[in-house]
């Protein structure tokens, strides 16, 4: 019994003290002051020297809090409870975000360094007239792949090379439904936002015919295992591309040339927001053409800020795998809302892809 | 009469607990269950889990918790029978149990690591001159890594129960003439088997809903019903059929329970 | 009788050992890295441990994930330590399995749904997320393991004990302090442990009921995978590690000196 309530005891003083601690360094750093700024990003999304800039130049207090995927961010907005000021969501969430009616109109006349984004990326049909939401980044599903490791005399230019028996057990595919499926569909000729189920099952059928080339089936992790070399190729975003690489140089990352998926990371301001202002200020701040090129540098996935492109390295901007010409964007499509069935059919197929395959 | 009240008293912030955070819970999925896609009332998703893919998924949840439950228990058992028999047992103890402080997101990295096609394994497999192979995303890496996270729950209550046997009992057993293994059969394990429910239960029933793994060590390779109910609530957002299996879980837990309840000494 | 075997026996223990912390030296191993990922060696820095001094921000993490543990492990103890008392005092076998395979219903949950489920319960009760809602998830998932290692240990005590002390005249309360809990403090401790690695390695359901700023090591871990998890969570790690072994180790030993040799972390 002693032991029994010294351990109490040593167990409780421990987390006072630690309280004490705890609630010592929020204030010396304000996170308990009045004039906040909470930041909703995936986490290392952001060159932190650009918020300490921030915070100096508004004397507004930034809180950064992070989260893993789109879905799990956007359950906690529709939830509430929280005061989330700037979120990041990816293009397909803020349709769905529009519709729950989760997010507060922008005042551009509040944003004026608006005007550096590249019109390619403006009025797109997630959000017409960019209603709701600022581009982030940008990028495209492509294939990631290591030319020293290919058999002799292999090239790879678009989705059909991955169905090559050369290929046997060396592709890592990202566990996405949309990013899955519209493989098979683009690589098919097909829109990858085809809703006919008489085309989606003869994708899942072209996508089992690829089942002996699959290594596995990942997510985040993609990137240790390429740059570790545990697969020739490995289909994925972009931006994985750029951190690959970035660890690999003998990596290359080709956009399909039959098309593929274009994305965006955006700004918007949840209805959960406190500090309207201080949000409105934050985007403007981050679209600053140096402020943008200095974070995208950090970041390393595409800006649409094309200002910024000035600043930044040349090999970085002039590299045609991150920033395509009008050429290939032309072919490549943003996704669109399909609505919650045909999602779930995609899911339902993706899964059954993901169960029959030994 | 006065034992009762104490007792209430006692059952008192547990009978909260399971009020609220049980109890109210269940309600919950169970109300979830019965709206299909669109919000609307309907049995569709009981009905779209007694289709292959689900009974499917249900048979691998089963195979691969019954697999590392056993795998779990015929390493835990010997492991926690030297360790009550070495000098300082409760630290050995406690060492066994602190890796499993470390993040399980970073050790998965390190077992990615371990097993990747030019890892150490595969060094190590090398160097004995078995030749590598692949072991990252194969059946033997995710019930490998699995029993590696499940084995400290094991270990403890088992170690519990021997921790406290009678030596007296075993010396009685061999001076009666008993082989180690007739008193082992006859004496040790009888006596800790509460001790060996009990690790099987906390091993067999979170090992049912396993998801991260399955992506992360076996690349999807294998699906359990924890993967899907994860897909369902967050990429489908279909609220309903991730609830609906949910209490499929909630389902075959009561069975295991019933199958491993724990009988009371002495009444 | 103990000798014979014994090499064997510490070969084996060596083996578990040495698997059970083979993916932590690992991750120790790359924190020390100059390159950027856990896949190749390039060369030994400390430049990880530099810039990790530097952060407050993630400091305040893990003091803040060291905190959610250490309570909510305290409270779910005591709380579940009350519960399995009472569930064992129902004499029929029946409520008591009832009540058991409610215990269990948060094990066999997989995170997304308990997460999901308590981010409802904690917005219609109008609790602001934060410090208090990530502390109330930890000990609600977190009792019902202490339970299942607190039971076995009740179970196998015998009635008669407690009887004969309140035969004397004991009152409830003694017998509870001077009978009861120190017969079970072990199935206690083990309890406590289960239920800090539960806190510790929780993610999911940490995500969804957090907010205002309030954040643990494992949401920071988990959310940092897609832009790939920085080497210098492994020099935190390697730094957490270390500190608790040697935090451990120290306990032991005081343990074992002021009181009577190696009991005290039983009784």
């Amino acid at each position: 019994m002693k032991a029994l309530n010294r351990s109490f005891l040593v167990i409780l003083v421990i987390s006072i003290a630690l309280l004490i601690t705890i609630n010592r360094l929020n204030a010396s750093q304000g996170f308990s002051g009045d004039n906040t700024l909470t930041v909703y990003n995936w986490g290392d999304y952001i060159d932190q020297d650009v918020i300490k800039q921030f915070e100096e130049e508004t004397g507004i207090t930034v809180i950064y809090e992070t989260f893993d995927s789109n879905e799990a961010m956007m359950t906690k907005i529709q939830q509430g409870g929280t005061t989330y000021d700037i979120a990041v969501p990816s293009e397909y969430t803020i349709e769905k975000m529009v519709e729950e009616d989760l997010l507060y109109e922008l005042d551009h006349s509040k944003i004026p360094n608006l005007q550096y984004i590249d019109e390619r990326f403006l009025n797109l049909p997630f959000d017409e007239g960019n209603r709701y939401s600022i581009p982030y980044f940008w990028g495209t599903v492509g294939i990631i792949f290591n030319p020293e490791l290919l058999p002799e005399g292999m090239e790879i230019t678009g989705w059909h090379d991955l169905w090559d028996p050369r290929l046997e057990n060396q592709i890592l595919l990202v566990d996405g439904a949309r990013e899955i499926m519209g493989m098979g569909l683009n690589s098919l000729g097909y829109s990858l936002n085809d809703t006919n189920p008489e085309h989606l099952y003869e994708t899942l059928d072209h996508l089992e015919k690829l089942t002996p080339n699959i290594r596995a089936i990942v997510g985040d992790e993609n990137k240790m295992l390429m740059v570790g070399n545990e697969a020739m190729v490995a289909v994925g975003w972009s931006g994985d591309a750029a951190d690959i690489m970035w660890e690999n140089e003998a990596m290359d990352y080709v956009v399909p040339e039959e098309g593929s998926n274009l994305w965006f990371d955006n700004f918007v301001i949840p209805k959960t927001a406190k500090n309207i202002e201080g949000a409105h200020e934050f985007i403007n701040f981050m679209l600053d053409p140096e402020i943008s090129a200095q974070n995208t540098e950090y970041v390393s996935y595409s800006t649409p800020n094309k200002e910024a492109l000035k600043y930044m390295p040349e090999e970085m901007v002039n590299d045609e795998r991150f920033y395509p010409d009008a050429a290939l964007t032309d072919k490549l499509e943003v996704y669109e809302n399909l609505g919650k069935e045909n999602l779930a059919f995609y899911n339902e197929l993706f899964l059954q892809f993901k169960m029959y395959r030994k | 009469m006065q034992n009762k009240t104490f007792r209430h008293l006692f059952m008192l912030p547990y009978a909260l607990w399971i009020i609220l955070f049980v109890i109210a819970p269940i309600l919950l999925v169970v109300y979830f269950s019965f709206f299909d896609i669109h919000g609307n009332f309907s049995l569709t998703n009981y009905k779209n889990f007694f289709t292959a893919t689900y009974l499917q998924m249900t048979l691998n949840s089963f195979w691969y918790a019954f697999l590392i439950t056993v795998i779990s228990l015929l390493v835990a058992y010997p492991t926690a029978y030297i360790l009550t028999r070495t000098r300082h047992k409760q630290l050995w103890l406690l060492l066994i149990i602190v890796p499993s402080w470390i993040n399980l997101l970073l050790k998965a990295y390190a077992f990615i690591g371990i097993f990747g096609t030019h890892g150490a394994a595969n060094q190590f497999l090398e160097w004995v001159g078995i030749g590598s192979r692949q072991l990252l995303f194969t059946d033997f890496s995710f019930v490998f890594v699995a029993v590696y996270i499940f084995i400290p729950f094991m270990i403890l209550p088992i170690f519990n129960a021997l921790d406290k046997l009678n030596p007296s009992l075993l010396y009685a057993a061999s001076d009666l003439g008993a082989s180690k293994w007739t008193t082992f059969r006859r004496v040790i394990f009888p006596l800790t088997l509460d001790g060996v429910k009990s690790g099987c239960q906390v091993v067999f029933i979170p090992a049912l809903s396993l998801f991260m793994l399955t992506r992360l060590i076996a690349g999807n390779r294998v699906i359990t019903l924890g993967t899907a109910i994860e897909q369902q609530f967050l990429v489908t957002q279909n609220w309903g059929m991730g609830a609906t299996i949910a209490v499929f879980l909630i389902i075959i837990m009561v069975g295991f329970m019933a199958l491993t309840s724990i009988r009371r000494r002495g009444v | 009788m103990e000798k014979k075997s014994s090499s064997f026996a510490n070969l084996f223990l060596l083996f578990i050992f040495v698997i059970l912390y083979a993916p932590i030296f690992y991750l120790i191993f790359y924190s020390f890295n100059s390159g950027g990922t856990m896949s190749h060696f390039e060369g030994f820095t400390l430049d990880w441990y530099r810039e990790l001094l530097q952060d407050t921000r993630l400091l305040i993490i893990v003091l803040n994930t060291l905190v959610i543990a250490l309570l909510s492990a305290l409270i779910a103890t005591v709380t579940g330590v009350l519960g399995a008392i009472g569930i064992r005092s129902y004499k029929r076998r029946q409520t008591r399995n009832t009540l058991l395979s409610l215990n269990n219903v948060l094990i066999v949950s997989p995170d997304v749904i308990i997460g999901a489920s308590f981010l409802i319960l904690f917005t219609m009760a109008g609790i602001q997320l934060g410090f208090y809602s990530v502390l109330l998830s930890h000990i609600a998932f977190s009792i019902p393991i202490v339970v299942l290692m607190v039971l076995p240990k009740l179970m196998e005590m015998s009635p008669s004990l407690e009887d004969a002390a309140r035969d004397l005249g004991a009152s409830n309360w003694n017998v509870l302090t001077k009978v009861t809990l120190p017969y079970i403090a072990p199935g206690i401790f083990a309890g406590f442990f289960m239920a800090l690695t539960y806190s510790l390695d929780d993610f999911a359901v940490t995500f969804f009921v957090t907010g205002n700023g309030f954040s643990t090591l494992s949401v920071e871990i988990y959310s940092l995978a897609r832009r790939g998890v920085s080497l210098n969570i492994n020099a935190l790690s390697t730094l957490m590690f270390v500190i608790t072994v040697i935090f451990v180790v120290v306990y032991y030993y005081l343990a074992t000196r002021s009181g009577t040799k190696g009991a005290n972390l039983r009784r």
